[in-house]
């Protein structure tokens, strides 16, 4: 029995061999969206280099509460009718303690949730944070478009370049803090809005948002 | 001996089997793969476009055409790929070329089609497209396109889906899809090789 073993062992890796080297040889299918191709995890470090989508405005202005420094944070322009809209920040925790968001508020929106979007072979996942972004002491976390973010749900009100969105943070350990965010214009979207105003290269590298 | 006869049967069936494995994959799978990209985007499915013309797989004929799938509620990717879509057509349009857009919606529950018609009016070239929910998973199928419903802990509901834009040809036949986030350049090359 052990030789029988062996050989279908033996047999096997042949088999195996054999296919994986024709298959390599084999004619490339058509792409095909819905065949996932293995090792495809296009997760959220390739968006993380393609964005640098951090508005200026907010940059200037720190918000401090507790140990947490809250820069850059802004929102964007939301398209006619679209009933939800992001918030974005960098947090910073220069404590010792860990420290985690856990809610938002807002009077533009009936809730505000905080999530975390992905992408995954080519399929946009969100999902919703249900115990907070974790602050780890001494980390920066960055919500940005593409990953984590806060999302203003069922909007009152569009937002339009130039208004600001006034929310409320509550951190399981620093408290709450108000910021008062820009609303960014639409990345990328200012040329086709603009109609004849955008040409070639200035879409190349600009609608990478996320 | 008779156990070593028995070996060899079972070596030669595995050979055998082998044989056939290689045969599909190099013959028989690659042939599938063609008939089924070829058949994206066909089938039974009635939607209304806000030009309130009807959306049928007679869409996708008579044109190049681009196809995308998403919702109103969407975060970042829907209203990113309307952006980006308007910088193709203002290209499109600066060398007189046309590419008819649809963006269908997942979504139907919330996505009416007046919702929609606000949501893309921005967007020259683009046209949004909904209907009954049923019609709506038929055509889902048919381009083979992921949508799916996510609850969220509020009682709401977001939807995970498909971000890549699908190229046909004038004749219907899907071609090939530009990714989310792909360099305008690149894309563009992708659009010029369908007109």
């Amino acid at each position: 029995m052990t030789q029988l073993n062996q050989t279908t062992l033996i047999a096997g890796l042949l088999l195996g061999l054999a296919t994986t080297a024709l298959a390599e040889d084999a004619p490339k299918p058509i792409p095909f969206p819905p065949v996932k191709q293995g090792g495809g995890m296009n997760h959220m470090g390739q968006m993380e280099q393609m964005d640098h989508g951090n508005y200026d405005h907010g940059m200037h202005v720190a918000e401090i509460v507790g140990d947490l420094e809250i820069t850059g944070f802004y929102s964007r322009e939301t398209l006619p009718n679209a009933p939800v809209a992001g918030g974005f920040m960098t947090i910073t925790n220069s404590g010792k303690t860990d420290d985690r968001l856990i809610a938002a508020s807002s009077d533009i929106a009936e809730r505000v949730e905080i999530h975390e979007m992905a992408m995954e072979n080519d399929v946009m996942r969100m999902r919703e944070l249900p115990d907070g972004l974790s602050i780890p002491a001494g980390a920066t976390v960055e919500l940005k478009p593409g990953g984590f973010h806060i999302m203003f749900m069922d909007l009152n009100t569009g937002l339009s370049q130039g208004d600001t969105v006034t929310v409320t943070l509550e951190f399981e350990q620093a408290g709450e803090t108000t910021l008062t965010m820009p609303v960014a214009p639409r990345q990328g979207a200012m040329g086709g809005m603009g109609g004849a105003m955008g040409h070639g290269g200035q879409h190349g590298h600009q609608m990478h948002g996320g | 001996m008779a156990n070593r006869k028995h070996t060899f049967v079972v070596a030669g069936g595995l050979a055998l089997l082998a044989l056939f494995a290689a045969l599909w994959m190099v013959a028989v799978l690659p042939k599938m793969n063609r008939t089924a990209a070829d058949s994206l985007g066909m089938g039974d499915y009635t939607l209304l476009t806000t030009d309130r013309t009807p959306f049928t797989e007679d869409s996708l004929k008579g044109g190049p055409s681009a196809v995308f799938f998403g919702f109103t509620h969407c975060p970042e990717v829907c209203p990113t790929t309307l952006g980006d879509i308007a910088g193709w057509q203002a290209e499109l349009a600066d060398q007189g070329k046309e590419l008819k857009t649809f963006f269908v919606t997942v979504d139907p529950e919330r996505d009416t089609i007046d919702m929609m018609q606000e949501y893309v009016s921005w967007v020259p070239g683009v046209v949004g497209v909904s209907g009954p929910e049923d019609e709506i998973k038929k055509a889902i199928l048919s381009f083979r396109v992921y949508a799916q419903k996510v609850p969220l802990k509020n009682g709401g509901y977001t939807m995970d889906h498909s971000a890549f834009v699908m190229l046909f040809d004038k004749k219907g036949r899907f071609v090939q899809t530009i990714s989310y986030g792909e360099a305008f350049d690149t894309a563009m090359k992708k659009i010029d090789a369908l007109l």
